[in-house]
């Protein structure tokens, strides 16, 4: 039981897991860099990403390029400490199996 | 829609795949080694007998006052059998490496893609402007050195993106370029190598390690 609840509700979605997994091997990935990799549509990522700011877990860097706006995305600590505890409460339960 | 139950393997695996497939580029077929290494080594048998029927012919090209006619025409020929050779290889390789990822689902317009094109094709540019300024200066011998070089250094600038394999193929590209530039009398022993076994060589690995499971 203890390890269920080890699992964190933030991560829940497959959504979630692979903008969360992207940021931990990548530095600063544009937004369209995540849309393109997870195969997703605007409103569906942008909410998705709203969602995990607000836990403090990814951050958010918007600047312009020449004349066009660049918006990307970093881990924070508090993200990279959340999701390695997901994902060892996920190896754990696979191993309790 | 994000209601769908989960099991911990698929997250994992999940996890894992979006991991690796940011990072590395994972499509590219080891068949497109071996095909690349096959083509070279016919291009490198085609330019040895170019050279071997000019000198065969070098006492009748010099009685007959067409030295330099022959010697043209042998630069010719060299040059389109390389350009042969490198458009053969690569567009088979693509191809190898274009049903790879269609067999495995993945999509090839990803940013991976460019990144890692972009990594390899700078130094192939920039090295195959310098090399055809080389033959322009008539620096034959060290043409084939350079190529290896410039292969090697394209490699290992790329294989960030690709299998550990690539990378041990960019050293090995190195090294036989400069042993080319050394032994230049044999330089086209060690392009033949570097481009025909080599290929072979760590296409079969790549293959048997990564595409035969799939």
């Amino acid at each position: 039981m203890s390890n269920i609840s080890a699992l964190n509700k933030a991560f829940e979605s497959r959504v979630r897991l692979g903008i969360m997994s992207i940021l931990l091997v990548n530095e600063w990935v544009d937004y369209k860099e995540i849309k393109a990799s997870l195969d997703l549509t605007d409103g569906n990522l942008a909410s998705h990403i709203t969602g995990l700011e607000k836990f403090g877990y990814i951050e958010v860097r918007k600047r312009f390029i020449g004349k066009k706006t660049n918006t990307s995305y970093q881990i924070t600590a508090l993200g990279k400490q959340a999701f390695n505890k997901h994902i060892n409460a996920l190896e754990k339960l696979i191993n309790n199996l | 829609m994000e209601k769908e139950k989960r099991s911990p393997i698929e997250d994992l695996k999940d996890i894992r795949i979006m991991m690796e497939s940011t990072t590395k580029f994972l499509s590219l077929s080891g068949l497109s080694g071996i095909v690349a290494g096959i083509i070279a080594l016919l291009g490198a048998l085609l330019a040895q007998n170019l050279m071997q029927n000019f000198f065969n012919l070098g006492l009748y090209h010099t009685i007959s006052g067409k030295m330099n006619e022959a010697y043209h025409t042998l630069a010719i020929s060299l040059f389109f059998t390389a350009i042969g050779t490198l458009v053969l290889a690569l567009g088979f390789g693509l191809l190898f490496t274009y049903l790879k990822a269609k067999k495995l689902n993945h999509h090839l317009n990803k940013p991976i893609t460019i990144k890692l094109l972009k990594s390899l094709f700078t130094p192939l540019i920039f090295g195959g402007i310098f090399i055809l300024l080389m033959y322009r200066q008539g620096a034959f011998t060290l043409i084939a050195p350079a190529t290896l070089l410039f292969y090697g250094l394209a490699l290992l600038n790329a294989s960030k993106y690709l299998n550990v394999e690539i990378k041990y193929m960019a050293i090995s590209e190195l090294i036989l370029g400069l042993l080319a530039a050394y032994f230049v009398n044999n330089s086209l022993i060690f392009w033949s190598i570097g481009f025909g076994i080599l290929h072979i060589f760590y296409g079969s690995i790549m293959y048997f390690k990564y595409d035969r499971k799939k």
